[in-house]
């Protein structure tokens, strides 16, 4: 594991999960996690937390849900697990359902609807920030740059499922991957 | 009492079948919680997705809303929190442990080379995909020319500073609120 140091305590984690949901009013949420737990905390590498994203991606449940199992647990085993899911939802429920609360009481949430779509502007903008970090230390060759070329097009434009662009392109990026026995000695 | 059983059978169903993230099933959900049980309208439906989508956390806790307005028609406000509890347990707890005992047998294999290669041939895949949901995201806002310049404005700064992003966010809220965007 590449945490340093010291354990990381579960109130760390509940706390950082938390102030990472808060963060992402409008969206946003996956550059927001990459943010503090790669940049800010340290918890993981770049690498580690690119692989743990698209494995939640595939396993069912909600990707960001996900994504907190694997880092607490990755932490502090099943207790970390299980603060991180907590604390990246206690709050956001409690606020969901008092805003269900005004919603089905008076029919109506107060106007935001310009705020949020100018906030979602800003949401998308992080995602692509995310892109151009990550990339940078990954996008080093020719054949990084066309898997992920061809993961965007498939994917993005031309709609693609998810599991068909993996099955697609996950053999090829491992043949490319695997560790040649040279590189190993060193 | 079995308003509650069905939100509980419903979304730890739905939870086990959400693969790919928790949009794929909301079409399954729809149907269930607008058509066959009657708990919400077609509109209120629509409505609580725009409140999910917006509000911090995971958009799935749109389940929140949905056993919100089912407990309601049962026992009113109280009811309304407990179904919404009730279902955002059920759909977040069979889905997280199945998570959590992968992420162990993926911890075992510190040291494999199928997982050298994995993590580092996933990473390009994995921003290619990154920048697949970028593109979707912006399509699903209905963004126009403005939101794009805004949007390509904003990541300049994320980019190139290290202003704190909340205050990027606020300020195009503002931009939006007052209707620039």
């Amino acid at each position: 594991m590449s945490a340093p140091g010291g354990r990381v305590s579960l109130s760390d984690i509940a706390w950082t999960f938390n102030q990472i949901a808060l963060a992402s009013f409008g969206g946003g949420l996956s550059a927001w996690s990459r943010k503090i737990v790669v940049e800010r905390k340290q918890w993981m590498g770049e690498e580690q937390f690119l692989l743990a994203m698209t494995m939640c991606r595939i396993m069912p449940g909600a990707n960001q849900i996900n994504l907190a199992v694997f880092v607490g647990a990755a932490l502090r085993g099943a207790p970390g697990g299980a603060a991180a899911v907590l604390g990246l939802c206690l709050v956001p429920v409690a606020l969901m359902l008092g805003l269900g609360f005004v919603y089905f009481t008076f029919k109506e949430v107060p106007a935001v609807s310009g705020a949020l779509h100018g906030a979602s502007a800003a949401a998308v903008a992080m995602t692509l920030a995310m892109v151009v970090k990550s990339g940078r230390k990954c996008l080093t060759g020719v054949v990084p740059v066309a898997l992920f070329a061809a993961a965007f097009i498939l994917n993005g434009v031309l709609r693609w499922p998810l599991l068909l662009t993996l099955a697609i392109l996950a053999p090829l990026a491992l043949i490319w991957a695997w560790p040649r026995e040279d590189a190993q000695a060193s | 009492m079995s308003t509650y059983l069905a939100l509980m059978g419903l979304f730890g169903t739905l939870s086990l079948l959400s693969i790919g993230g928790g949009n794929t099933v909301l079409p399954e959900m729809h149907l269930r919680a607008v058509a066959d049980h009657h708990w919400l309208t077609d509109a209120q439906f629509a409505d609580i997705f725009s409140i999910s989508q917006a509000a911090p956390g995971p958009s799935i806790l749109i389940v929140s809303l949905v056993g919100y307005a089912a407990g309601l028609q049962v026992a009113g406000v109280a009811g309304g929190l407990l179904g919404g509890l009730l279902a955002t347990v059920a759909m977040v707890l069979p889905a997280a442990l199945l998570m959590y005992l992968v992420t162990l047998s993926w911890q075992r294999a510190q040291r494999s080379k199928v997982r050298r290669a994995v993590e580092k041939g996933f990473a390009p895949l994995t921003v290619g995909l990154i920048l697949a949901t970028s593109l979707v995201m912006s399509r699903a806002a209905d963004h126009d020319w403005r939101a794009y310049l805004l949007t390509a404005a904003a990541t300049v700064i994320f980019v190139r500073t290290d202003t704190n992003p909340l205050l990027v966010v606020a300020a195009a809220a503002v931009l939006g609120y007052l209707g620039f965007v």
